[in-house]
Parts: structure tokens; sequence; C-alpha cells
């Protein structure tokens, strides 16, 4: 107890150049407001050209990182609080890549819905701060103000259409559920200190492991488990803890909901790994089973849901469910001992979705028109003749999200069913491609209302330069790495070394505190 | 040569690339030739590799193509190849071969459509997956075609998608292609995790040397028969090709008669050592079920009226009896029968669009009749696809059909009788059909006057860019046959040049009684085509015998529709619920798997109600149950 107070009071040291990715994105966020308020009047996409600027320098400082990474290896930052390992910065580049196809969208939709202000580049900005946290955290503490800090910002940003009831009433609904998942964990990491001594994810596993005090079973520990699983299924939308899933991206404004499916689902993903992958590998038995509910649950039930929507926000609310369940899978997986591909196949899958899901709500966007309210499966009636190539490019991310070879999506599920059957786990993965099979029909649906039903509407379709750099990137992105993953796939299996960094941390600890 | 075999699905590829940029701007009828070009020059390479591979020595005709490393993941390296071998150059000869002459065929059918570059494009990229589909040279790069011809497949079925019924049939196709595909994704993961790769060689070289168990074999052999069965339309997933008629009909010639519905033959074929080494009764059941198909789908189309629909059926019951070639152990029968049914079938679904187009979209045989005294040419080729088709010798489908029962005869007597059967039928529909649309009485002349049509409804014959392929594709009809001769070892061509790629599975006949005696078998071959042939006129010209056409046997035996019914779940109303939510998109005509998939759908709907406590108590009810779990992980 002493060793940890003085710890307190001499204050960690901080190697600055390790968290340069958040520096860069919290020094953005705090520019963005300030100059924001200082000078109202600036020229139009002057903060979403900063906030491009801000991610992609964020994805350069993460990249310098992995560099160094590669070269001497990953370790802990601040008092162990922090993990600099290639998984962390990976999530980090996937956020940010992400920011960045999100500015470029809501760049205009905020010109539609006047709205033209820095306030959501600067939610952006901190919600990816929350999410690089929750990626690279090492500690349950750190964590949760990650979480914290990505969840505040989500809330404010479903509910920032002021004149859109949807929009409020999505944020409420977010903010009340969104409550109770967090107080569930917070509960669940106190009832893990409570049986472990420590909130320190590596601590907590040496703790668990050996000939320690607390590696006997321990109904507490289960407990807190639980708990913590609830809050995190919460925010990875596994069923049954999706339910506030399809109401809040059908109301949030297109942009957000693009965000949150592929920001705000990378950090949750990346958070349920650390925690149960570095804190928790001895206790593999308990929660696997746990999680093989809930990936077959969310696969299946966002299949089968997804098919029978008729809005095309919720139909794509319910296929980033399903795509959550594929996920789990990929986590189900990592749960087996040694086995290194199903992190990089989980990391991957969320870099591929990431993209896809923006470029989707990117067309969604632009179809949407002002006031967001033409995403009706009608709305996309002919959209193959009012805009040819934008159906094309929706009909990419479709067929990838339907898992069709030689686009990214395929890459993606191939990783974790691969993943799957290598460590065995056969049922699951017959259970996840029945899913796959049964959600190709509502990419179908729409492709077929683009297609080959009459357009309803002759108005002229405007596409934005924005959202058009967004959704030319993402569909070359999809089909490139589709046709030639190689690069990609040999770069993130590096990502792997996640358990080193904690063996590591096993190693510099020799001063667990007793109790 | 060898190595510029991926020039063969690259310039179908660059055609529809092509089309897809400047489609608009180059319009009818250029982008038909573009698209009937690529596919040209694509069958001219097929040709070059074709030579150059015969020039090397036996054993040595295999040779892998590696573009590029698709999937290094961990242990598991899969390349972009293709793998060029007999098999794979002969599916290849015939898709772009014939795929050539229905692209030139369809400019001529095609004339006028408002959409017509736009169909060019889908073909090519048709050729282009289906070569990908054969040419692959493991089962995920044929996994890539197999989806890719399915996207084709529905897209160009809901082509007029004007028709309700052609939306309908495209949805049905989707969904039963589906649940084959889903099939082939766990054959292909049951190899990985068995074998460790997913390349041919590895797969098949495992079954060779034994180090793959029978239990795996087996299982990995089900599982893509299941993805065959969807694709080749076997029973119980044959449902979707006779509704897949509704597309254009060189659409129905290419992929629904002669290309993409074989794809499951080829997938068997490709594998046989790995069917060889799983247990007995897989190649039983696939065998049973080809004969049942082929016997089931003869008999419905003994009763339809569509010209269009005898032919799918048709289809069916002739894949039925590739399959019942390859569960008797006859490969190269399997594969010979394909090849002669991909000319006689291509020609008589184009035979069959001549009169359609013809007649000016009308496709019931009650309205048509004498037609050969108008359309002379037509009725010429079509006849002698008939005959093709019907087993009388020299055409080609007399060959191969005898050489499957010879294997059939060999392996089970009881399959053989079903077989002769489904043969004599066939012989007696397509008889039928014959006479129905070329002989007796001119019915369409009352026809048009009822709908007071002008002076130029009387059926005119088509162009020449239509009769052209009928024309080639009448001769290969006439000669293909002379690829496998039975009479001595010497005149087995195809079977000699196959050899290399299914010696492990090929079943060795000789010795047994059927082998003894095929002349006899041959002879009863005949005898059946002449009786089926003669009991057709005896009814249908003669009508000496009553017309046999029960609504049952129209029907299908009700098949389709009970299993629409029966799938659907509690009856009607839930449907025209469903249906009136969804009006428009998913009607409800849609079958099977979509029924069931919607309407739990529409009921587990109901859950998102959008009220906040309802929600909370989801959460609520989530939270104990994992709690539940975990608790009693630590107390028990």
């Amino acid at each position: 107890m002493n060793a940890l107070l003085a710890e307190t009071l001499v204050g960690p040291s901080i190697d600055w150049a390790g968290i340069s990715p958040l520096l860069v994105l919290l020094g953005g966020s705090c520019l963005l407001l300030l100059v924001g308020s200082i000078f109202p009047r600036l020229p139009k996409g002057t903060y979403c050209a900063f906030t491009v600027l801000v991610s992609l320098t964020t994805a350069v400082a993460a990249m310098l990182q992995w560099r160094d990474v590669t070269k001497s290896g990953p370790r802990n930052l601040i008092a162990d609080a922090v993990a600099l390992d290639h998984f962390a910065l990976l999530a980090t580049i996937a956020i940010s890549i992400s920011i960045a196809l999100v500015s470029l969208i809501t760049d205009d939709y905020l010109r539609r819905e006047d709205y033209d202000g820095p306030e959501m580049y600067a939610l952006y900005l901190t919600a990816a701060i929350g999410g690089v946290v929750m990626a690279s955290s090492n500690d349950l503490i750190v964590l949760f103000l990650g979480l914290e800090t990505l969840s505040l910002s989500l809330y404010l940003l479903t509910a920032s259409h002021r004149k859109r009831a949807e929009s409020q009433e999505a944020g409420l609904k977010y903010f009340v559920l969104g409550g109770f998942s967090s107080a569930f964990f917070l509960y669940g990491i106190a009832l893990t200190y409570g049986s472990t001594g420590s909130t320190n994810l590596s601590k907590i596993s040496s703790a668990l492991s050996g000939d320690s005090p607390f590696s006997q079973i321990d109904a507490m520990l289960l407990i807190g488990i639980g708990l913590m699983l609830v809050g995190l299924a919460f925010k990875v939308s596994a069923v049954p803890f999706h339910i506030w899933t399809p109401d809040v991206y059908e109301g949030a404004p297109s942009p957000v909901t693009a965000f949150m499916a592929s920001a705000g689902k990378i950090a949750a993903f990346t958070a349920l790994l650390r925690v149960l992958v570095v804190a928790f590998p001895t206790r593999i038995d308990d929660w696997r089973p746990a999680i093989w509910v809930l990936a077959t649950l969310t696969v299946l039930a966002g299949s089968i849901l997804a098919v029978m929507q008729t809005n095309v926000k919720r139909m794509l609310a319910f296929s980033s469910i399903s795509h959550a369940g594929f996920l789990l899978v990929g986590v189900e997986a990592a749960g087996h001992a040694g086995d290194k591909d199903a992190l990089a196949a989980v990391l991957t899958y969320l870099l591929l979705y990431a993209v896809l899901v923006i470029g989707s709500f990117a067309v969604v966007t632009v179809v949407a028109g002002k006031g967001d309210s033409h995403t009706t499966l009608d709305d996309f009636r002919g959209l193959g003749q009012r805009r040819p190539v934008m159906a094309l490019a929706l009909t990419v991310f479709l067929l990838a999200q339907a898992g069709m070879p030689a686009t990214s999506g395929f890459i993606a599920k191939f990783g974790v069913i691969k993943a799957a059957a290598e460590v065995q786990s056969y049922s699951i993965a017959v259970i996840a491609m029945l899913g796959a099979v049964i959600a190709a029909f509502l990419y179908l649906r729409i492709m077929v209302s683009m297609w080959l039903a009459d357009s309803t509407n002759d108005a002229e379709l405007f596409v934005p330069v924005g959202a058009g750099i967004a959704i030319a990137f993402a569909s070359v992105f999809t089909v490139a790495v589709g046709v030639y993953p190689g690069w990609l796939l040999d770069a993130t299996r590096m990502v792997s070394d996640i358990s080193i960094s904690v063996i590591q941390a096993v190693d510099s600890t020799t001063d667990v505190p007793a109790g | 040569m060898l190595d510029n075999a991926w020039l063969i699905p690259a310039l179908p590829l660059a055609g529809f690339v092509i089309i897809l940029v400047f489609g608009r701007r180059i319009g009818e009828p250029k982008a038909g030739v573009l698209a009937t070009l690529m596919t040209a020059f694509s069958f001219l390479v097929t040709v070059g590799v074709f030579f150059s591979l015969l020039s090397r020595a036996h054993e040595d005709r295999h040779h892998v193509v590696t573009l590029f490393s698709w999937i290094p993941v961990g242990s598991l390296n899969i390349d972009m190849a293709f793998l060029v071998d007999p098999l794979s150059v002969t599916m290849a000869l015939f898709i772009t071969g014939i795929g050539a002459l229905i692209h030139l065929y369809a400019i001529g059918y095609m004339h006028g459509d408002p959409k017509f570059s736009k169909f060019f494009m889908y073909l090519n990229l048709f050729i282009f997956s289906m070569l990908i589909l054969v040419l692959g040279e493991n089962l995920l790069v044929t996994f890539l075609g197999w989806e890719g011809v399915g996207a084709c497949s529905y897209f160009l079925i809901s082509f007029w998608h004007t028709r309700d019924s052609a939306a309908t049939a495209g949805k049905k196709a989707f969904i039963t292609n589906r649940v084959g595909d889903w099939g082939v994704m766990v054959a292909m993961f049951m190899a990985f995790s068995a074998v460790g790769t997913l390349s041919y060689s590895g797969i098949n070289e495992a079954a060779e040397s034994g180090a793959l168990a029978a239990v795996t074999a087996t299982g990995i052999a089900l599982m893509l028969f299941v993805g065959a069965c969807g694709k080749s339309a076997q029973l119980p997933l044959y449902l979707w090709l006779p509704d897949a008629m509704e597309g254009p009909t060189p659409v129905s010639a290419l992929i629904h008669a002669a290309t993409m519905v074989t794809s499951g033959v080829f997938l068997l074929t490709r594998i046989n050592p790995v069917l060889h080494v799983s247990y007995d009764w897989v190649m039983t059941t696939i065998a049973v079920v080809g004969a049942a198909t082929a016997l089931f789908a003869a008999t419905v189309a003994v009763a339809q009226t569509d010209i269009k629909k005898v032919l799918a059926y048709s289809t069916v019951s002739q894949l039925g009896f590739m399959f019942l070639a390859i569960g008797s152990g006859a490969y190269v029968a399997a594969i010979f029968h394909m090849v002669t049914h991909a000319f006689f079938k291509a020609l008589l679904f184009l035979g069959s669009g001549a009169v359609i187009h013809g007649m000016h979209h009308e496709q019931d045989m009650r309205r048509m009749g004498a037609l050969r005294k108008v359309m002379p040419i037509t009725a010429m080729t079509f006849i002698v696809g008939w005959l093709a088709i019907a087993g009388v010798p020299p055409f080609a489908g007399f060959w191969s059909k005898d050489e499957i029962l010879l294997y059939v005869y060999a392996n089970n007597r009881g399959l053989y009788l079903v077989g002769v059967v489904t043969a004599l039928l066939t012989a007696y529909y397509m008889t039928r059909q014959v006479i129905m649309v070329f002989y007796g009485e001119a019915r369409w002349h009352d026809h048009s006057q009822e709908h007071g049509a002008h002076g130029d409804s009387v059926p005119r014959e088509s162009p020449w860019i239509m009769l052209t392929p009928l024309v080639v594709l009448a001769g290969l009809a006439i000669g293909g046959g002379f690829m496998q001769l039975p009479f001595s070892s010497k005149t087995h061509f195809l079977g000699h040049w196959l050899e290399p790629v299914i010696e492990i599975g090929e079943r060795d006949i000789k010795g047994t009684w059927a082998y003894d005696n095929k002349y006899l078998l041959l002879l009863t071959a005949v005898v059946v085509a002449c009786l089926g042939i003669a009991g057709a006129l005896m009814v249908y010209v003669k009508k000496k015998v009553p017309v046999f056409e029960p609504t049952i046997l129209a029907d299908g035996w009700k098949y389709d529709s009970s299993v629409s019914r029966l799938m659907g779940g509690p009856g009607r109303t839930v449907f025209s619920g469903v249906a009136q939510f969804d009006a428009g998109v998913v009607d409800g005509a849609v079958n099977g798997v979509a029924k069931i998939i919607a309407s739990t759908s529409s009921a587990l709907r109901k859950v998102q109600t959008g009220f906040l406590r309802f929600y909370a108590a989801i959460l609520g009810i989530g939270v104990v149950v994992m709690l539940a779990w975990f608790l009693m992980r630590g107390v028990l």
C-alpha cells in the first residue's frame, strides 16, 4: 500500500512521444474550439479541413510510434496505465481514418442543415480521444475514463440536431441507457478491484495466475467480469444489449451514425479485447461461453431483424449489429490460449468495416437530403438512374458488407471465421456463415431498390465534394483491399503482440501489492 | 502460351469495364459487338492454351498461373492463381465458345431494348465470373467466381424488372442459391481446418495420400454437394431454375442451360479424390438425388405449355443425369454429357428464342404450330436439337447419355431403370414440343385476330445474326458426340484427355456385365428413344391415345407451391400482412426461406417499440442472465 501511495505522490514519468497521437487529438480539439469562438466567420469548410488535418496528423504520429514499437518492442507508459503496442496504434490509425472520412461527410451535412460551426468536429476529436484511450488502456480506471469521454461526446453528437425531434429523442435514449451500462461497468471494476487488489490489467492477470491468493475461484470476481462484460456488450451493441442501437442510429444525424458505427465500434471492441485477453486469460472458461452466446445471438438476430426493416438507416443499424456478432466470433476465438491470429482478424475487421460503413452512410447522408428525411427504402428507388456512380459505390459497399469475395468485407469475414475454425470453434463458425447468408438478403433489397426499381423522385441529387471524396476513397479502398489484401494483412498481423506487452508488464511489476 | 491463360478471363473483364464506363456512349449495336469480340478473343486464347497443353506429355498437363498472393494470413496463404489442366480448359472452351455464339445471337435478340448495352455488360461480367470459377486453382478463387455468376444470374433474371414475375424469380434464385453458397463456405473452412490449404492440388493430394480422414472427406463432399445442388438446380433446391426463365432467352441459354448450372457438376468432378475417399453412401446419395431429379423434372416437363418452361424442366432433368453419372463414378461421362448438353440445350433455347422473337413474345405453345413453314432454318436447327436430346444416333446426346447409362447399369440396376424411364420421357416431351411448335395446324392465326393485330403479325424468320449461331450449334449437336465414342478405348478421346484429372475417382467398369454387353445397352437406348418419339406421335399427331397432361404435372407435383406454403408458416393471412407491410419490395410471393425470415422478423420487429422503459427492461433481463451465468460458474 505504501508503494502505491509513494508512486502517486511522486507522479509517474510520462513518455510524451508515446502518447503523441493523443496529444495531437487533444490539441486539435482545443484549438478548434478556441479558433471557432474567436473567429466565427471563417470560410466554409475550414473546420472540416482542419479536422481532417488533425486526424491525419494523428495517424502519422501513430505510424511513427508504430515504427518505434516494431523496432524496440511494445511497452507500457505512465505507470503502466497505458499500453503502447501495435494493437493500440492500429486502433488509433483506424479511428483517425474514421474521423477524417466522417468529417468529410459532415461538412456538407452541416451546411445543408444550416449549422456550420466547430462543435461537431470538436466532439469528434474528443470522442476519438476517448476511443484511443480505451484501445490503449492497461488499467480499468483509464479505460473507464476513455469510455466516458467517448460516450459523453456521442450523446451530444446524437442529439446535436436541435430542430429534429428524432435526434433529441435518440440522444436522450442513448444517454439514459448508456448511463445504466456505464454504471454496470463501473460496478464491475469495483468488484474486480475488490477481489484482485488492482485495477491494472496486467497486474490483475498476474494476480489471477499462479499461486497468488487470488487465483482461487471467486464469485465476486466473476460477477465483476460479468458486469464489465455487460457494459462493454452495450457499447459493442451485442444482442440483447443492442436494444438502443436501431433507434439511436436512425435518429442521430447520418454522419454521427457513421461515426458511431466506425470509431465507436473500434473503441468498444478494442476495450473488450483488452479487458478479456489481457486481464482475464485465466478465466477463459468463464467468459468464453458468455461471448459464444452473445456472438451467436448477435449474428442471427442482427441478420434476421435487418431483413424486414424499411428504413435504410435502420437496416444499416441492424447490419452493424450483425457485424458486431461477427466481431464477437473473433473475440471468442481470441479467447483460446495461444491464438494470435484472432486479434489481428478482429482489428482488420474493425478497420475494414469502419471504411465500409462510413462509405455506406456517406451515400445515405447524400440521399437523405435536408433534415435527414429521405432514408426509407423507397427513397433509394432508382438511384441507379439518378446517380449511377454513387449507386455503384453503394453497391460495392453493400456487396462488401455481404462478404462478397474480391471486396474488403470478404477479407474481414474470412479472417474471423478462419480464426474460429483454427481453434476448432466450428459451431460458431457455421452459425456465423448462416448469419452471413441471411444478411445478404438485406443488402440485396437495397440493391434491388437502387437498380431495378424506377425512381419516384426526379429531383436533381447533388453530391457535395466532401462526401464525394469520402465515397470515392471508401469504394476504391474496399475493392483494392479485397483484390490485394496482402499488405494490410501483413501489417495487422503484428498486432498479435498484445500479450507480449502483458508478459513485459508482469516482469516489471514485481512489486504487486498484496492486498 | 500457358502462362497467358490469365488472358482468358481478362478479356471479358475488359469488355465489362469498357461497357461499364462508356456504355451509354457506345450504345447499340457497338456494345454488343464489343462484348462478342471480347468473348471470341477469349475463345481463341483458350484454343491456343488447349493446343499447348495438348503438346505436353500426358502426365504433365497441369500448369498453375499465379497472379499474386491473394490472402496471406498466418499459416494460410491463398494465391490468386489459375489452374490450367484438361478439366478447366474443357470447361473454358465451351464457355467461351458457346458464350461467343450466344453473345452474337443476343445482338439480334436484344435489338431495340433500351438497356441494350447494360445487358452486354452483365453478360461479359458473367463470362468473366464463370471463367474464374472453372479456372480457379483453389476453392476460394472458385468461390469468387461462384458468387459472381450468382450475382450476374440474379441481375439477368430480373433484367426485365418491370415484370413482377421477373423480380420475384430473381429473388427466388438468389435465396436458393444462398443455401448452396452456405454449403460451399462451410466446406471451404472444413477443408482449411483439415488440410490447411484450399488449393485443389493440396486437398486432392491429401485425399489420395490418405491424410484426409473419411469422415472429414464426407463432410467436405456433402457440403460441396449442397452447394452443387443449389447452383445446379437439384432436388430439393431446383425451384429457382424454372422461374429463371423470366430472363431474356439468351440468358436462359447461356447461364441457365449451358454454363452456370453445370458448375456443380464441375466442382464435384474437380474434387473427385475427396468423393473417392468419403463414405460410400455419399456417392449413393448423389446418384439417388440425381436420378430422382432427372425423373421428377422429366414428368413435369411432359405437361408444360410454355415453350421455355419445357426446356427449363428438361435442363433440370439433364442435370440430374449428370449427377447420376457422378454418383456412379462416371466423371468422364458427366463432363461429356455436360458438353453435349451445352451444345444442344443452348441450341434449343436459342431456337425457342427465335420462335418467341418471331412470334412477337408469345411463349405459349398452344398458340403456335406449323411454324416450320414460316421459319424453316429455326425449325431445321431445332429439330437437330430435338434429335440430339431425345437420344437418336448419331446425334451428340445419344452418345453421352448412353455412356452415363452404361456406368449406372454397372453400378446400380434400379437407378438404371430410372434413367431409362427418364430417357423415354425426354424423347416423349421433346417430340411433343416439336410437334406443338413446328407441326400440326397453325394456331396463331385466330390468336392474332383476337388481338386485332396489324398486318405483320404473321410469325417471321429471325435475322441472320440470330440464325448463324443456331446453325453452328446444330453442327456441334450433330457431331459433338464423336469426342467420345464407345467402340474402343482409342475412340475415348475425351476420356483420354481428362484422365489426369479423374483417374482417382473414375470407376473402372471393365469386366462387369454392362461393359461386356455395352452394345446391348446401346440398342436398348435406341429402342427407348424411338418408343418415346413414337408415343408422342401417337398422342399428338395420330391422336390415337388421349392427351395425358394432368394438372398435377403441369404444376410440378405442387412441390413449388407446397414448399412456399409449408415454409411460409401459419398461412396466407400472415403473408398478406407481410406483403402489405412491405409491398413492392418483398412481396408475398417470395417463397421459402425469405418467408420464414420475414415472418420471424415481423414478429421480432414488434419488440422494437421505441419505449425507453421497455428497452431498459430488456437490458435488465440481459444483465440478470449474464450474472446468473457468472454466479453459477463462481458458486459451482
